[in-house]
């Protein structure tokens, strides 16, 4: 079978047809404008079809890639020649994609990066931008997205739909802004992926802790967002520091049976080096300039766990430091109860138990189980096992996950002995 | 050593599968017909247009499968010293496990 054995490949490389989808995704747009999103999307979903049809039968192709596109290509053209209104586009079709294109290069950039501008538009709501940047631009599936998001497939959906009805509605352009448009649309973007990346660092609910997918693609994007000319500025750099520190500790985060490990009992051997390496290595690029945003303070806090040999070494005083720089950008409560358990490591429990009050009734905390889970672990640690169970009690009483869930317990077993069935 | 066909009935496709996903069933069909491959055992393996004929009598119907649950998508020919051989070949193909079945029939030599 010679035919074959021409065909006969390294395989498919990770998330080559997600990744892929999203290129072809935004060129395709670019050519059809951005109210036609939706077309460039059946373009796209019926060239991966085709793959689905044929290569396992065939085998997959030696530059699957460039099997993806030209088969998109075709498809496209097909469209272009039934729709008066498309006549000039095959042109630009044939100079986005010239013959054996990988897909690559700056002018895929431009389009990916138009792209996610798209989607991340100021005038579309929070959550659409959301699901829209995951759905484009990330290329998951609306079962993949209501997965991460534990929401209903058809919320989802709905979503997507009322998105890409606002864009055409709304006349939004498929451009990557210049000027004084900038810095503010970037915001949005960087806030998008910031958004993105903490739902997979922390997740709400659910049996899965972390859901390492969402950091992994919010740092992919951050990447692409820092490889344009127009986009790489210290404050991009910020935040993928932020995310590369952040997500070197994800494979220390549980132990072997899925439990919840606090920093100061994550083995440090198993953080990820290449990703705090990556991570220090944009928090230097990001040092360039004036600016002191939020996320070179959170990344500043983080590079200090990272690079910490042992929990007890850790620069306590300047993680302080930093929490109140960062409470002076960004005075929300999660920010002072994460001062307030730094400073409980600098100054000691009953410290931290004091900074605490200050923010314990504030109503965006209500059911955020770690401000009664450390209040539990504060009077532990002063030896108040009675005050210590009640956090705890407090804590299994709100939202959390379930590895979150079985930490609690334990914890509460260890200072009551009680043998909580919740 | 006799030669056996592999007849995919596909189970109707579903359409809004994610990229991911879809990437994921062609990888499992790579390591199954890799196996073949490796172990000399796949002949031939080609995919049938959606399209076709039904003739009988002095008629011809286009595309005779609209009725039909379960579209033959493609075959693969396979060498197998008997059926049990074959079925054992057959057990891990991916249409399996996506819904469809396989019908396995032995070619006939002259």
């Amino acid at each position: 079978m010679p035919a074959r054995d021409s065909r006969d490949a390294e395989g498919l490389v990770g998330h080559l047809f997600r990744h892929q989808a999203g290129r072809m995704v935004a060129t395709l747009t670019r050519i059809f404008g951005a109210d036609r999103l939706d077309l460039a999307e059946d373009v796209v979903q019926d060239a991966l079809i085709k793959a689905l049809d044929q290569w396992p039968f065939y085998g997959v192709p030696k530059n699957p890639t460039a099997w993806l596109i030209q088969v998109a290509k075709h498809r496209a053209l097909d469209l272009i020649r039934r729709e008066a209104s498309f006549e000039e586009k095959s042109v630009e079709l044939a100079a986005r994609w010239p013959a054996a294109s990988e897909g690559a290069g700056q002018a895929v950039l431009d389009d990916q990066l138009a792209m996610m501008f798209m989607c991340c538009h100021p005038d579309l709501p929070r959550e659409s931008q959301v699901a829209l940047t995951l759905k484009t631009v990330a290329g998951l599936g609306v079962e993949e997205i209501a997965r991460a998001y534990l929401a209903k497939e058809t919320t989802i959906a709905q979503r997507l739909v009322r998105a890409k009805r606002m864009i055409r509605e709304q006349r939004i352009v498929f451009d990557v802004p210049s000027g004084a448009e900038l810095a503010g649309r970037l915001d949005v973007v960087l806030e998008v992926l910031y958004l993105l990346f903490n739902e997979g660092y922390t997740a709400h609910g659910g049996e899965n802790l972390v859901r390492a997918e969402l950091c992994e693609e919010a740092i992919r994007l951050g990447r692409l967002v820092a490889s344009h000319f127009r986009t790489d500025c210290p404050k991009t750099h910020a935040l993928l520091a932020l995310m590369c520190l952040h997500a070197s500790r994800l494979p220390a985060r549980v132990d072997t049976g899925g439990d919840l490990l606090l920093l100061g009992e994550q083995d440090r051997s198993r953080w990820d080096r290449q990703l705090i390496d990556r991570g220090l290595l944009h928090l230097e690029r990001s040092a360039q300039g004036g600016e002191l945003s939020a996320y070179h303070l959170e990344a500043g806090i983080s590079a200090c766990h990272a690079t910490a040999s042992s929990y007890e070494s850790t620069d306590w005083g300047y993680v302080v430091e930093l929490y109140d720089q960062l409470y002076a950008t960004k005075p929300t409560p999660v920010v002072a109860l994460n001062r307030a358990a730094a400073l409980s490591r600098l100054k000691g429990p009953l410290h931290g138990l004091r900074a605490i009050e200050a923010v314990q009734h504030d109503p965006i905390l209500r059911d955020y189980y770690l401000l009664p889970a450390i209040q539990g672990e504060l009077w532990r640690e002063i030896g108040d096992k009675e005050q210590a169970a009640g956090g705890y009690r407090r804590a299994l009483a709100c939202t959390c996950t379930e590895p979150e869930r079985r930490f609690l317990l334990e914890k509460l077993r260890s200072v009551s002995g009680e043998a909580a069935f919740t | 050593m006799p030669q056996y066909l592999l007849l995919l009935h596909e189970a109707p496709k579903v359409t809004n599968l994610s990229p991911d996903a879809m990437q994921a069933i062609i990888q499992k069909y790579k390591i199954w017909s890799d196996t073949l491959k490796q172990t000399g055992k796949l002949v031939d393996a080609n995919k049938l247009h959606r399209d076709g004929r039904v003739m009988r009598g002095v008629t011809v119907m286009n595309g005779p499968y609209a009725e039909a649950k379960e579209v033959i998508g493609g075959y693969f020919m396979i060498e197998a010293a008997n059926y049990d051989q074959a079925v054992q070949l057959a057990r891990d193909c991916p249409n399996l496990e996506l819904g469809g079945t396989i019908e396995v029939r032995e070619i006939e030599p002259c």
